[in-house]
């Protein structure tokens, strides 16, 4: 796998934002109450992060250190206020379901959390697929929780009716604490499917002692291994 | 020699009450309501909710815990309180798979996932029905009584029309399953009181509180009418007795108890009078399950010798 390839992996599956990094929660528990919404949540946040990625991987070696969030807040708020202009020219009825939700783009942990922790240490078109992948990420996770609670709350996906009508939505899905449980029980799903792979690979830890002697792969002979 | 002698460590058990026991007692107490409520909604057939609400939740603790690899604890009963208390909080006219929904979600959710029985942060049976009636708002607010359609008495009190108290005494009023009779309610909990299940500090607070609470602010002054009238109609009585009471949910401290109920009846009596519906003990208690930590953590008792001046 080359390097490029390895970031879009990286964003998609093993780091995926929502259901490992669980970043960018706010969004994703408040929009997600229909698929479209979710999808066009995550295309707009991917959208920000792969240009707020490229714009500060070229300006890593000018921005100062000491003001760098300040620098990135800059440089995402102006993509943000770009892609909200054209959402609301272009999608209104998606401009006005997501409504608040567009502006926050701007703190979401995961622009800035890719800003500060890869854009601006790597360079340019590495941190452009890196953008790529956790936007994706964050777009699956999105639309699956969306997808899932349009389903179970209201019988429909993408708006269109495919249960049948005689099926009673439970209407707690679309609402709050629906975005919980889908939430908790996608994360829990992948969680299980991940340690499922672990389980057959069996890798003994590469990146040295955790201290955490329960679940090492090297018991046997181990100086830091507590009696 | 047929005794063994154990040698363990503090603390000893010295009682012979067990949960399987305290479940036994609760499910007898609640027998009264139960078949009251059968009876009264016969021509709903409330027997197949309450049955088939109750049995699908043994089922679903028993498939968790076997799915899981856990120790099967159906034998204890909780699961099968759970189940029936749910039952006795759905109207009769509930689609029998909404009942074993809920069911599901009180046992899968709200009691195993959080560590099973002692484990939970709120009311197995109670968060069940909050999740049903914001799924199925209709159908959870839909009371037939003898087939005729209409609202529930706090419903009418609410908007003012006159009721008849006696009948919500005896119960032949629409409402859910288990609440509409306060004699055969409590019937239960007296046989609860006198098998030393529970106490009277929680129910007493909170009933108590409560008329306070609408002898002040209900309009009517200390009418015994209208206050008659709101203890026997909707869940409270079903609820001081028999949902605020339980173990796992409620303080363990005397002064916590006497915290908790004067909370419930605030709470109950802010949902009735000021709130959008009728009635609201079961959010009154769930809401009340949250704040039990934080009344544990005040009225923690001080062990023996910490404290007090130095000299």
């Amino acid at each position: 796998m080359n390097k490029y390839t390895e970031r879009l992996y990286n964003g998609l599956i093993k780091e995926n934002p929502t259901f490992v990094l669980m970043l960018g929660m706010c969004p994703t528990l408040a929009v997600t109450t229909s698929a479209i919404n979710g999808i066009g949540m995550g295309l707009s946040t991917t959208v920000v992060l792969i240009l707020s990625n490229m714009l500060i991987s070229m300006l890593r070696k000018i921005i100062p250190d000491s003001v760098r969030m300040p620098a990135f807040i800059v440089v995402v708020a102006s993509f943000v206020t770009m892609v909200q202009f054209l959402m609301e020219g272009f999608v209104p009825s998606l401009y006005d379901s997501l409504g608040i939700y567009i502006p926050l783009i701007v703190v979401n942990c995961i622009i800035l959390g890719r800003a500060e922790s890869y854009a601006s240490k790597n360079p340019v078109l590495l941190s452009v697929f890196d953008g790529i992948g956790m936007g994706l990420g964050f777009t699956i996770g999105l639309t699956s929780i969306g997808i899932v609670r349009e389903l179970i709350g209201a019988g429909k996906i993408f708006g269109f009716t495919v249960l049948p009508t005689s099926y009673e939505p439970i209407s707690i899905f679309i609402l709050a604490p629906g975005a919980f449980f889908v939430l908790a029980m996608l994360t829990a799903a992948q969680n299980k499917v991940k340690a499922g792979k672990k389980n057959k690979v069996q890798k003994p830890e590469e990146s040295g002692c955790s201290f955490n002697c329960a679940s090492c792969g090297s018991k046997m002979g181990c100086k830091e291994q507590e009696d | 020699m047929n005794e063994k002698l154990n040698i363990s460590s503090s603390p000893h058990v010295r009682d012979k009450i067990t949960t399987n026991k305290i479940m036994l007692y609760v499910l007898i107490g609640l027998m009264p309501a139960t078949i009251f409520g059968i009876y009264n909604f016969r021509n709903e057939h409330a027997w197949i909710l309450v049955l088939v609400t109750t049995f699908t939740a043994v089922l679903s603790e028993y498939l968790y815990e076997r799915l899981m690899h856990k120790p099967i604890t159906i034998g204890d009963l909780s699961a099968a309180v759970t189940g029936l208390l749910l039952a006795l909080n759905l109207p009769p006219t509930l689609p029998v798979w909404m009942g074993a929904l809920g069911s599901v979600f009180a046992i899968v959710v709200v009691k195993q996932l959080f560590g099973g029985l002692g484990q939970n942060f709120m009311n197995p049976a109670l968060a069940a029905r909050c999740f049903l009636l914001i799924s199925f708002t209709g159908r959870m607010t839909y009371f037939v009584y003898d087939g005729i359609t209409g609202a529930t008495p706090l419903a009418k009190l609410k908007a003012g029309e006159t009721i008849n108290t006696f009948d919500m005494m005896v119960g032949t009023i629409r409402g859910t399953i288990g609440e509409t009779s306060m004699f055969a309610i409590i019937i239960g909990a007296c046989f609860l009181l006198l098998m030393g299940v529970i106490d009277l500090r929680i129910p007493g607070t909170y009933i108590v509180t409560f008329v306070i609470f609408i002898s002040i602010f209900g309009g009517h002054g200390f009418d015994p009418q209208f206050i008659t009238a709101h203890l026997c109609g909707g869940g409270l009585m079903l609820g001081a007795w028999f949902m605020a009471t339980d173990y796992v949910t409620s303080p363990i401290t005397k002064t916590g108890q006497i915290l908790y109920g004067i909370c419930l009846g605030l709470l109950t009596g802010l949902f009735r009078l000021f709130g959008g519906s009728a009635e609201g003990v079961s959010y009154a208690i769930i809401i009340s399950n949250l704040l039990v930590p934080l009344i544990e953590k005040i009225t923690l008792p001080k062990p023996f010798g910490k404290g007090g001046e130095r000299v």
